[in-house]
């Protein structure tokens, strides 16, 4: 393989057995529509958050459900939960739950922790 | 000295529940807050005293708020709590006045006749024991109301019945003992002696005719104390532990005293006082349109009192405050459930069964979140100088119609303004708290409030009443904070706008956060009846109905979300109104997706009624004839 010159990159990787899905799951099954996402974006285009800074809804959703949670903490705190995104949403996932219960999910994930 | 040892467990129970009422309302009193007390000291001693007073014997007693919403609930209580009433205090008085002495011990009155069975033979003893037998006649009229709304609650006009824990229903079944009981221990001792009214005497005729009456009524005797015991025992235990609160609680009330945003004596005083009646269920919109029925104020107040876990019931609500309206205890449900939604106030306490006769205040100390302030990046703004400011709010910048009618609104009546949030500014804060994030709200309040400081401004102007609300109960601020239907009415009262009439019929929808969340009922009205014609409809004012599109409830699937819109826009478009208007951005956009009327906010339609300035003719131009529009009459 080496000879044909591709490697991996390593941002480019996204490694399944080291990824944690616990945060995913948490929302899941506490909110079904979660699963509904499209990842279409229109949360994003819409959000005040988003304004401001490059903070995605999107993004973050992704990033939950790969189980990248590490990159997915810092950003879920600039939510305002203004609701918008709910109104624009064209599956009807209430993201609103979906941003607390993600909060509420790392809360208890680094209470554990410590 | 008359004593039977039957009497013991009614005196057990009774002083029980005197020394308990007691120990309760002082803990309450030293429990509530410094201000508080003094106000409640204020009020024992002033005019909320008689206020109180009155508000007993009309709320507690006569039932009056329900009365006129439901007769025959109404009736249903009033006969168990004003009939129980009259029949203590008339029993008292015929102790009194035909007893061996006068000032008797409490069970003298209770248990007269057995003490007394030659009484009521003849002259004013027979008027007066017809009377008593009238009394225990109307108690027991509405316990059989009671008895069949437990099995068909439609009887009574409920929809549905509250569910009751199994300590409920012991407590219940003793209560509805305690009548029938008394009825067959007065009739078989009538019986025997041949003494009585037309109840209990003819029923004892009757009874005598066919079994031994003297020997049967005292097992009777015993029933009806041992019910009587049992109900006060339990009474701390149960819902029924609403009867010694609510007296407390209209003392407070009117002394002034409220929820406020923070868990204390006053909350835990209306934890008590719910009767669990279940009126907040058949107002709730979420029970008749979505069929959720377990989140209602009764259940949040029964799983407060229960110590459950009661995060789910409290964030599953619209919080759109019919159920405070419609509680004809007054307990003021969506300050509540703020409370409730707050971090850490939702967490499972364990306690034993005497830790239930005298709980602790739970002392909630909310928990403490990691890492720094989460929108510290926030940038810093450098606003402009105006009188007046405009605050569109996120919900109007995602309906731009209703954005752009207000400019050109506040534009054609020369209004020295700043829009604020031209590009999209923060978030008000409202939805945090919503959420229960009072920490992080405050950050953005803070930095809104920092910009309209600067601003100089006197006036604020919002569009949206979510916004509305917190701009007024939340911030800290010194300029006069308007919705914009009340902005547009006084811009009409000024002259600074001038308006046509549209030829139109309009239905108006009145938001929850600025209706009853604010009392905002007649500004927007005022405004539509000058430029249409404004319909009524059968939810007016405090009745009105959520979209369903409300950010209080994070909990609701967008299904059940329409349809509580469908069932919001199809009540208010029975009448086929052209347009139907609101004063919510987020009230618009989803109504609009729920029904075939137009859908408009206030400032639109003022916006389409909005006269051309006049233009000055020159007369000398030929063309200014063609250049004018042309209007039909």
């Amino acid at each position: 393989m080496d000879k044909f010159g591709f490697t991996i990159l390593k941002e480019r990787h996204i490694d399944y057995d080291a990824n944690d899905k616990c945060i995913a799951d948490y929302i899941a099954s506490r909110e079904p529509g979660f699963m509904l996402c499209i990842e279409c974006g229109c949360c994003s285009a819409t959000c005040t958050s988003g304004n401001f800074t490059r903070f995605s809804l999107r993004e973050l959703q992704i990033l939950i459900r790969r189980g990248e949670n590490d990159l997915a903490r810092e950003d879920i705190s600039k939510c305002m939960l203004c609701g918008k995104c709910i109104l624009v949403c064209p599956r009807g996932v209430n993201t609103r739950n979906v941003v607390t219960l993600a909060r509420e999910a790392f809360q208890k994930n680094m209470n554990n922790a410590v | 000295m008359q004593f039977d040892p039957f009497v013991i467990p009614f005196n057990i129970g009774l002083y029980f529940i005197l020394i308990y009422s007691v120990v309760r309302s002082v803990r309450w009193f030293g429990n509530l807050s410094r201000p508080d007390k003094l106000r409640l000291q204020r009020g024992f001693f002033g005019r909320a005293f008689g206020q109180s007073l009155r508000e007993i014997f009309m709320e507690s007693l006569i039932h009056r708020k329900i009365l006129k919403s439901n007769f025959r609930l109404g009736y249903m209580h009033m006969s168990l709590a004003f009939g129980w009433f009259l029949l203590i205090l008339f029993g008292t008085l015929e102790a009194d006045i035909f007893g061996e002495k006068h000032l008797n011990p409490p069970y003298k009155a209770i248990f007269f006749k057995f003490f007394n069975p030659e009484h009521g033979r003849q002259g004013f003893e027979a008027v007066y024991s017809f009377w008593m037998d009238l009394i225990l006649a109307f108690i027991l009229s509405g316990l059989l109301l009671a008895v069949i709304k437990r099995f068909s609650s439609g009887v009574v006009g409920m929809k549905r019945s509250t569910k009751l824990r199994p300590l409920d229903k012991v407590a219940l079944t003793s209560l509805w003992l305690i009548f029938p009981s008394r009825l067959l221990a007065e009739s078989f001792t009538s019986g025997a002696y041949g003494t009585g009214s037309f109840l209990t005497g003819s029923l004892g005729s009757l009874l005598a005719g066919l079994m031994p009456a003297q020997e049967i009524a005292y097992p009777f005797w015993w029933l009806y104390s041992l019910s009587l015991g049992a109900f006060f025992i339990l009474l701390p235990l149960t819902r029924y532990m609403h009867i010694p609160t609510e007296l407390f609680l209209i003392f407070a009330r009117n002394s002034g005293i409220t929820t406020g945003d923070k868990s204390g004596a006053f909350k835990e005083i209306q934890k008590y006082s719910c009767s669990s009646c279940g009126m907040c269920i058949d107002a709730c919109q979420l029970s008749f349109s979505a069929d959720i029925t377990n989140i209602q104020g009764a259940y949040l107040l029964k799983g407060l009192r229960n110590n459950e876990n009661v995060s789910d019931i409290a964030f599953n609500c619209l919080m759109c405050g019919r159920c405070d309206i419609k509680c004809p205890v007054g307990i003021e449900l969506t300050p509540i459930r703020m409370i409730s939604r707050r971090a850490g106030e939702t967490e499972q306490v364990k306690s034993s069964i005497l830790k239930e006769y005298l709980p602790d205040m739970i002392d909630n100390t909310p928990v403490k979140s990691n890492g720094k302030p989460s929108y510290s990046w926030l940038p810093e703004e450098e606003p402009g100088r105006a009188e007046v400011i405009y605050f569109a709010g996120c919900m109007t910048h995602l309906t731009p119609a209703v954005k752009n009618s207000m400019v050109r609104i506040l534009n054609t009546a020369r209004v020295n303004y700043i829009f604020m949030d031209s590009s999209g500014g923060a978030c008000c804060g409202r939805p945090l708290m919503l959420a229960g994030q009072d920490r992080e709200a405050r950050e953005l309040i803070n930095f809104n409030s920092k910009i309209i400081w600067k601003t100089g401004a006197h006036t604020l102007v919002t569009s949206c009443p979510i916004c509305y609300k917190v701009f007024r109960e939340s911030y800290y601020l010194d300029v006069e904070v308007v919705h914009h239907s009340q902005f547009i009415r006084k811009l009409i009262d000024e002259e600074s706008l001038r308006l046509n009439f549209l030829r139109k019929k309009v239905v108006y929808h009145t938001p929850c956060d600025l209706g009853r969340g604010s009392g905002v009922y007649e500004e927007p009205k005022d405004v539509l009846r000058h430029v249409t014609r404004l319909q009524k409809t059968d939810f007016e004012d405090e009745d009105s109905f959520c979209c369903g599109g409300s950010l209080g409830n994070l909990k609701i699937s967008s299904h059940d979300k329409s349809r509580i819109a469908m069932d919001t826009a199809a009540a208010l478009t029975r009448c086929k109104p052209d347009m139907l208007a609101t004063s919510c951005p987020l009230c618009k956009k989803t109504l609009s997706a729920a029904t075939e009327t137009k859908v408009a906010d206030i400032a639109e339609i003022v916006a389409e009624a909005i006269a051309p300035a006049p233009v000055k003719k020159k007369l000398t131009d030929p063309l200014s004839r063609i250049r004018e529009t042309v209007r039909l009459p």
